[in-house]
């Protein structure tokens, strides 16, 4: 090898490249580019009759959005969203926080024990709420004995909000906990020495210095919540149709894939829309660290 | 010390409900799997009848099938790739635009993936089937698999393979002698990461897959959908055995491999 010269070398990083990421990519352009850029390409062309599309353009796909029926589905998927994610911040934080406090070998236990539900089958997890909240579930057998129930409890919003707390919960946890641990103690030090109170400190201090993670969770909670198509059919009954259920009925069942790839392009503008305040808001909190 | 725990305190009340909030629902699943009683909501005395009922059913085996030969193809696939691309990523390239793309199938909702290769797959003419799941469970595999190796490869000393290349090695020599087992643990764990993602994924298999050979999330959601069957409860106390077992022992491995180095 001793007349290695640069050609060689030259050859050898050509050919190293084209084996190391020329499957990979050859892959992800024709499985993901590639369907994706159908699916973008689908939202000017009038629908066919058994699905697909007819190469005839047209803007009306998106006008559709601006129908009340679809805008009042919208505004409500948004609310469920938004209060699911309120509700896993207000629950998350704190639980984030006291972890990041634990003696490391328990900090290790109760990271695993957040994500270890996390493993297991969606659709079982969302089954456990059907079998707690039925009218003869655990939950209203509880409130028959106080005299309090039976209430409805399946098939409401709010068995919509459990539901997709209890599946994204520990989504929201891992990014707070990875923000507050990062944190410097000495800040913290540093402000309780100048003679800040404990709560004076947490929203001047660690609040601000861990909000990238706090948006991190809320995009990790908020886009799955709003595209989620099987907990408002098994928990909702059906009766609070979201965005993913519209998304869902446009491919299997109205057969309207243009329709179907404008609302998927709302959801991906929604996403990247957020992804950029995250990203806006890390390199804030950086220049502020 | 002491001072700091007592200020602490009021955080147990959200930290234990959180736990509670979490282990609860599992709980009554797998009481209830116990259960003899036939309605899901009384308690009638322990009885394994429904483990009993669940081996006979038809469905659920030929779901889980399904489902095991997805999983094992997607892996293999989503670990080959995926490793390559990594070390491709690290060693070959700078571009930011193809590192965006590797971690794309990641960040993209589950809904999006499932209707571009429904879109993608019409378009071309394929018929559906087992393979139609597996390559859809492959984009999303591979990325997972390639963000874990590339966290493994960052902390990886490139000396040795430099070394590797010093003494005359061929790049193929290094890189299955030097930097394969290098980064066999962060294969590793990418490989089951993909594993399980694939056995648990419901919404993309519910577009790609043939309604002659459904997966087993797609069973369950059928069965969840018509009603509730306490067989179900069984079969959520196997899947939560395994998936306990599967990451506590990805657990153990990975602090094994952490004391070893």
């Amino acid at each position: 090898m001793t007349g290695t010269g640069p050609p060689v070398a030259a050859v050898r990083k050509a050919a190293g490249r084209l084996v190391t990421l020329g499957p990979g990519f050859g892959f992800l352009t024709v499985f993901l580019l590639v369907p994706l850029a159908l699916v973008l390409s689908y939202t000017v062309f009038r629908r066919g009759r058994f699905g697909g599309v007819v190469h005839e353009p047209t803007g009306e796909n998106f006008t559709r959005l601006a129908d009340p029926l679809y805008l009042d589905v919208v505004f409500g998927s948004v609310k469920l969203a938004v209060i699911t994610t309120l509700l896993a911040l207000l629950l998350g934080y704190p639980t984030a926080y006291m972890i990041a406090k634990l003696p490391a070998k328990w900090k290790v236990i109760a990271l695993v024990a957040v994500v270890l539900p996390f493993w297991t089958n969606f659709l079982i997890r969302t089954y456990a709420w059907i079998v707690l909240l039925n009218s003869e579930g655990m939950l209203n057998s509880g409130l028959k004995a106080l005299g309090l129930g039976p209430v409805e409890l399946l098939y409401t919003d709010g068995a919509i909000v459990a539901g997709l707390l209890y599946a994204y919960l520990p989504l929201m946890i891992l990014p707070l906990y990875s923000a507050i641990e990062r944190l410097d103690p000495s800040l913290r030090e540093a402000s309780a020495n100048l003679g800040a109170r404990p709560a004076r400190t947490f929203w001047s201090v660690t609040l601000p210095l861990s909000l990238p993670g706090v948006l991190t969770g809320c995009v990790f909670v908020f886009v799955p919540s709003l595209g989620n198509f099987v907990i408002p059919e098994l928990l909702g009954g059906g009766r609070r149709i979201m965005v993913g259920n519209l998304i869902r009925d446009q491919f299997l069942k109205a057969r309207d894939w243009p329709f179907g790839s404008v609302l998927a392009l709302a959801v991906i503008a929604v996403l990247v829309l957020l992804l950029f305040a995250q990203a806006w808001a890390a390199r804030r909190a950086g220049r502020d660290a | 010390m002491r001072d700091r725990s007592a200020r602490l305190g009021w955080l147990r009340l959200p930290f234990w409900l959180t736990y509670l909030f979490l282990y609860a629902p599992i709980a009554v699943l797998v009481i209830m799997s116990f259960n003899r009683a036939k309605t899901p909501y009384t308690w009638g005395g322990f009885s394994l009848d429904w483990y009993g009922r669940l081996a006979e059913n038809d469905s659920i085996r030929g779901g889980l099938v399904n489902t095991l030969i997805v999983a094992f193809g997607a892996t293999v696939l989503s670990t080959v790739l995926g490793t390559l691309l990594a070390v491709g990523l690290a060693r070959y390239t700078r571009s930011r635009l193809l590192d965006a793309l590797s971690t794309l199938p990641a960040i993209l909702p589950d809904l999006v993936l499932a209707i571009g290769l429904l879109v993608f797959y019409t378009a071309v003419k394929m018929t559906l089937g087992l393979h139609s799941v597996l390559i859809a469970h492959t984009v999303f595999g591979m990325a997972f698999v390639s963000a874990v190796v590339r966290a493994r490869l960052s902390h990886m000393d490139t000396s040795l393979e430099e070394a590797s290349r010093d003494l005359g090695a061929t790049p193929i020599t290094t890189f299955f002698t030097v930097t394969l087992p290098t980064l066999a643990p962060g294969v590793l764990a990418g490989a089951l990461l993909a594993f399980t993602l694939s056995l648990d994924e419901f919404v993309i298999a519910f577009f790609t897959a043939a309604p002659s050979e459904p997966t087993l999330p797609i069973v369950i959601y059928s069965m969840v959908r018509f009603g509730v069957t306490p067989e179900i409860n069984a079969l959520a106390t196997l899947l939560l055995a395994v998936s306990f077992t599967v990451v506590i022992v990805a657990q153990r491995m990975t602090r094994l491999t952490e004391a070893l180095k």
